[in-house]
C-alpha cells in the first residue's frame, strides 16, 4: 500500500451506452491535498467522481482509493465520503434528522463527530430543524458538505461543492475544506469555477470529453509561456494603444469583446509574460498612469480553454 | 504547496489507522424499518390488515345472505372458522397482491423518487449489506401485514360465530381443532405466493425505478396469473405458475387432503420467490448510481436479467411438473374423477344433513353412494371444465332397503372447483332451509362446493 497517494486510477473507462464518458483515464491524487477536477460539460467528472464513491464501477481499468482495490464486489472503502450531483438527502427529514440518521448507521465505536457541531460549521445552525425539502440549493450543497464531514472520511470527494453558494458561503466553504486539508485529509472536487480551483487547489485534472489532457500542479499549467490577452486601463487610453503597438513582442487587439464592452480607457493587449515588463515601463515613462493591468481571462482558465477546445477540434 | 503534502506524510500514521469498519446490517435494517413505518401507506395498511378483516367478516356474517360464491362463505354462518378461510379466498385474489405491490415494490423505487440513492450508497458502501436490509425490512412488514388479516379474520369468524366443527370441501366435517390447524396451515400456504409476488416486486421496484409500472407489478402479475387459472390450461402448465398456491390450500380441506397439487404449488411459488429475489440482487448490483435521470442500457439488462430468467423458470418448472405427473398435458377434470368427488361429497352431506335434522347416524359406507356425471349430455369429449356437466347420484336410503337418486347440475371451473346445485327431486336437495332441533339452517345438499384433484 502505498501512503502518500489517496487515489490512483489506470485505464479507466465508463461507457453508456454509445457515449465513452471515460476514455483510458489515468489520475494519481497525493494524500492532503486538494485536487481540483475540471473540464467542459459532458467531460466525465461526474463519472471519475462518483466511480471513487462507489456508486458505479468502471467498465475498464484499475482503482484503488486509500489503498484499497474499488470495483464491482469491492465497494469504496471506509473513510471515503461525500456527493456527486447533489448530496440526495432525505427531503423528508429535517437537517439535524439526516445528520443524525447518518450517525446512527456508524458502529458505535467509529469516529463521527457531533451533528451540532456539524451544522454549525456550515452555517446551518439556524436551520438544523428544518425539513431539507424546503433547503435553497445552496443549503442543501452545505447541508452535504456536512454530512460527507460527519464520517471523518480520509478522503472528500466533492462535486461542484460551490454550486449555488453565496460568496460568504463560499468562503465558508473554502475555510472548512482547508481546515480539513490541513488536519490531513483528501479532497477531490471537481468545479467551473477556475478562481475557485485557483484558490483551493494545489493540483488539478483536465478532463475533455472523457480524457485526461493535463494532470499536475497548478503552477506549471500557467506559466507556460503562451501567449496572453491583457487589459491595460490607463489614464490616456489612445496613447497606450500606441505605444503598445510599437513595443515588440505586443499586439494589440482590436474589437475583442472586452474593449467593445468597457469605457474607452481600456485597450486588450495579446503577449507572453516577459514582454509585458517592456509595455509597462514605456507606458509609465510616457507619463501615462496605470490604473489596472490583468489578464482578460485567468493564465489557468486560458489554458483550460486551450486544452478542452484542442480536445474537442480535433 | 510542497509543505502541506510533507504534513500529509505527517499524518500518514493517522491515515493508516484501520478505515472505518462496514456498517452492521443491523442498524441499515433498523433504518429501513424506520422508513417504512414512517410512510402513511405502510401504517395505513397495517391499521387496514389488523382491523379490516374483523370488521368485514363480522359484518358479512351478520348478513343473511352469505357469499356463496366465495369458497366456504356459505357455511359462515355454521362456524367461526368459515370467516378467515373466506378471507383467505379474498385475500388471495385482491390483498395479497396489493400489499407486496405497495410494500416490496416500493421499497427501492421510494429512494428513486426521493433522489435518496447517492447518500446511502455512500453512507453505507455495501450493495449486498443494503439490499439484505430492504429485502428483509419488506418482508417483515409483508408478514406483519400477513399476520394481521389472518389474525383480524379469525377474530372477526370466532366473534361472530363459535369454535364450531367447519365442513369440508369434500363434505366432511373438521372439529375445531382441525379447522384451526387447517386454517393455520393454509394461510402458511399462501405465504410461498406471496413470497414470489414481493420477489416480484422487488425486482420490479429496482429494474422501473421511480416508474408506476414498477409499483404496480406484483399486482399485474397477479392478476395475469388469475387470467392464466382461468383459462383451460394443460395441468402442467397451471401448476407452474406461482399463483396456483393462492388456490391449491383448497385441497387441504379435503379427506384425504390433495397434498401433491398443494406441494407442488408451494415449491413453484418458493422456487420463484428465489429466483425472482436472486435477480432483482444482480440487477441491484450491476445498478449505476451516479446519474439518477439517465438509466441508459438498463432497459436491455432488464430483459436480459429479469425477464428471460423468468420465463426460463416458468418453462422449468412446467417441464419438471409434467414430467413428473401422469396426464400432465389434459386438463386434469376426468369423468371420473368428476364422479368421484361428487359423490364423496354428497354422501358426507348427506351423513351430516342426517345428523343435523334427526340426530341420526348414517355411515358413508351405507350409503354407498356412486355418481353418474355426463358432460353436454354425453356428446363430446367427457372432460374438463364447464357448467354442463350434470350427475345422478345414487345412494341407500338409510334403514331401508331401496335406493335413491337426485340430480345436480355442476357448474365446475378450469381449476377443478366446481359448485353442484341441486335438481330434483324435491326430498332430496330442493329445500334451501331444513329444520333441526333449535333452529332452520342452510340445507347442505340444496347447492354444495367440491374440487376435483387436478393430479
Ligand atoms: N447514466 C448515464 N447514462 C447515459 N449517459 C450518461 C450517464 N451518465 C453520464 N452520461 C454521459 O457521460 C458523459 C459524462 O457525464 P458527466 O455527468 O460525468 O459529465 P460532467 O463532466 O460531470 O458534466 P457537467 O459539467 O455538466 O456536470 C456525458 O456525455 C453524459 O451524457
Ligand atoms: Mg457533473
Amino acid at each position: 500500500m502505498d501512503t502518500t497517494v489517496a487515489i490512483r486510477g489506470r485505464g479507466i473507462t465508463k461507457v453508456f451506452g454509445d457515449v465513452v464518458a471515460l476514455d483510458h483515464v489515468d489520475v494519481s491524487v497525493a494524500r492532503g491535498q486538494i485536487h481540483g477536477l475540471v473540464g467542459p460539460n459532458g467531460a466525465g467528472k461526474t463519472t471519475l467522481l462518483g466511480l471513487l464513491l462507489g456508486l458505479a464501477v468502471a467498465d475498464e481499468g484499475a482503482l484503488e482509493v486509500l489503498g484499497a482495490q474499488v470495483g464491482r464486489a469491492l465497494p469504496a472503502p471506509g473513510g471515503v465520503s461525500g456527493f456527486v450531483d447533489g448530496p440526495g438527502l432525505y427531503p423528508t427529514l429535517t437537517a439535524k434528522q439526516n445528520l443524525a440518521t447518518l450517525a446512527a448507521l456508524r458502529p458505535r465505536d467509529a469516529v463521527t463527530s457531533d451533528v451540532g457541531e456539524a451544522l454549525h460549521e456550515v452555517g446551518l445552525a439556524e436551520v438544523a430543524d428544518d425539513k431539507v425539502r424546503g433547503f435553497s440549493l445552496g443549503m442543501r450543497q452545505r447541508l452535504g458538505l456536512a454530512a460527507a464531514m460527519l464520517t471523518k472520511p480520509k478522503l472528500l470527494v466533492l462535486d461542484e461543492p460551490a454550486n449555488g453558494l453565496d460568496p460568504s458561503g463560499k468562503k465558508q466553504v473554502h475555510g472548512v475544506l482547508n481546515r480539513l486539508v490541513a488536519a490531513g485529509v483528501t479532497v477531490i472536487l471537481s468545479s467551473h469555477r477556475m478562481d475557485d480551483l485557483e484558490a483551493l487547489c494545489s493540483e488539478v485534472t483536465i478532463l475533455s470529453t472523457g480524457r485526461v489532457v493535463f494532470s499536475g500542479p497548478l503552477n506549471k499549467l500557467s506559466d507556460e509561456t503562451r501567449e496572453l490577452d491583457y487589459r491595460l486601463r490607463t489614464t490616456d487610453p489612445a496613447a497606450a494603444g500606441i505605444i503598445a503597438a510599437e513595443t515588440p513582442g505586443i499586439s494589440v487587439v482590436a474589437g475583442t469583446d472586452a474593449a467593445a464592452l468597457a469605457d474607452t480607457d481600456v485597450i486588450v493587449v495579446r503577449a507572453r509574460v516577459a514582454a509585458l515588463d517592456q509595455l509597462v515601463s514605456r507606458v509609465v515613462r510616457a507619463d501615462i498612469a496605470v490604473r489596472e493591468f490583468a489578464p482578460v481571462v485567468s493564465p489557468l482558465e486560458a489554458a483550460f480553454l486551450d486544452l478542452t477546445e484542442q480536445e474537442t477540434d480535433r | 504547496m510542497t509543505a502541506t503534502i510533507a504534513d500529509a506524510d505527517a499524518t500518514a500514521p493517522e491515515a493508516q489507522t484501520p478505515a472505518a469498519g462496514p456498517v452492521p446490517v443491523g442498524r441499515i435494517l433498523r433504518f429501513e424499518l424506520v422508513k417504512q413505518f414512517s410512510a402513511w401507506r405502510v401504517r395505513l395498511l397495517i391499521l387496514l390488515c389488523w382491523i379490516g378483516p374483523a370488521v368485514l367478516v363480522f359484518a358479512i356474517d351478520k348478513q343473511s345472505t352469505l357469499p356463496s360464491d366465495t369458497l366456504f362463505g356459505r357455511w359462515m354462518h355454521a362456524t367461526g372458522w368459515a370467516g378467515p378461510l373466506v378471507a383467505l379466498g379474498f385475500a388471495g385474489t385482491w390483498a395479497l397482491p396489493l400489499l407486496t405491490s405497495v410494500v416490496a415494490g416500493d421499497v427501492f423505487a421510494s429512494e428513486d423518487r426521493l433522489g435518496t440513492w447517492r447518500h446511502l450508497i455512500i453512507a453505507i458502501r455495501s450493495h449486498r449489506r443494503i439490499f439484505l436490509a430492504k429485502a428483509v425490512a419488506s418482508l417483515t412488514v409483508i408478514l406483519l401485514l400477513v399476520v394481521g388479516l389472518a389474525a383480524s379474520s379469525t377474530l372477526g369468524g370466532l366473534l361472530a360465530e363459535k369454535n364450531l366443527p367447519l365442513v369440508g370441501l369434500d363434505g366432511h366435517t373438521l372439529s375445531p381443532g382441525d379447522a384451526a390447524g387447517k386454517v393455520l396451515l393454509a394461510w402458511l400456504c399462501v405465504l410461498a405466493p406471496t413470497l414470489a409476488l414481493a420477489g416480484i416486486g422487488l425486482l420490479g421496484s429496482i429494474a422501473l425505478g421511480r416508474s408506476p409500472m414498477g409499483l404496480l407489478l406484483p399486482m399485474l402479475v397477479a392478476l395475469g396469473m388469475q387470467l392464466a387459472q382461468m383459462l383451460p390450461l394443460p395441468v402442467a402448465v397451471r401448476l407452474a405458475l406461482p399463483g396456483y398456491a393462492f388456490i391449491s390450500w383448497n385441497g387441504l380441506f379435503t379427506d384425504p387432503a390433495q397434498i401433491k397439487p398443494l406441494m407442488i404449488g408451494v415449491t413453484v411459488s418458493l422456487v420463484w420467490a428465489v429466483v425472482a429475489t436472486v435477480l432483482a440482487y444482480l440487477l441491484f448490483l450491476r445498478r449505476d448510481f451516479t446519474n439518477l435521470n439517465n438509466n441508459d442500457g438498463a432497459g436491455r439488462r432488464v430483459l436480459a436479467l429479469g425477464v428471460v430468467p423468468l420465463a426460463a423458470v416458468l418453462a422449468l418448472t412446467a417441464g419438471v411438473v409434467a414430467a413428473t405427473t401422469s396426464d400432465a398435458g389434459g386438463t386434469g377434470i376426468t369423468q371420473a374423477k368428476v364422479q368421484k368427488s361428487v359423490a364423496t361429497a354428497f354422501s358426507h352431506l348427506f351423513r351430516l344433513q342426517q345428523s343435523q335434522m334427526y340426530h341420526s347416524s348414517v355411515t358413508e359406507a351405507q350409503l354407498a353412494t356412486t355418481a353418474s356425471c355426463l358432460k353436454s349430455e354425453g356428446l363430446g369429449k367427457q372432460e374438463g371444465s364447464g357448467n354442463d356437466w350434470r350427475c345422478t347420484i345414487t345412494f341407500n336410503v338409510p334403514g331401508n332397503n331401496i335406493t335413491a337418486q337426485g340430480i345436480y347440475q355442476l357448474d365446475v371451473t378450469a381449476n377443478g372447483r366446481y359448485i353442484a346445485d341441486g335438481d330434483g327431486p324435491q326430498e332430496v336437495n330442493g329445500y334451501f332451509l331444513i329444520v333441526t332441533p333449535g333452529k332452520v339452517v342452510a340445507n347442505p345438499l340444496w347447492q354444495f362446493d367440491g374440487n376435483v384433484d387436478l393430479l
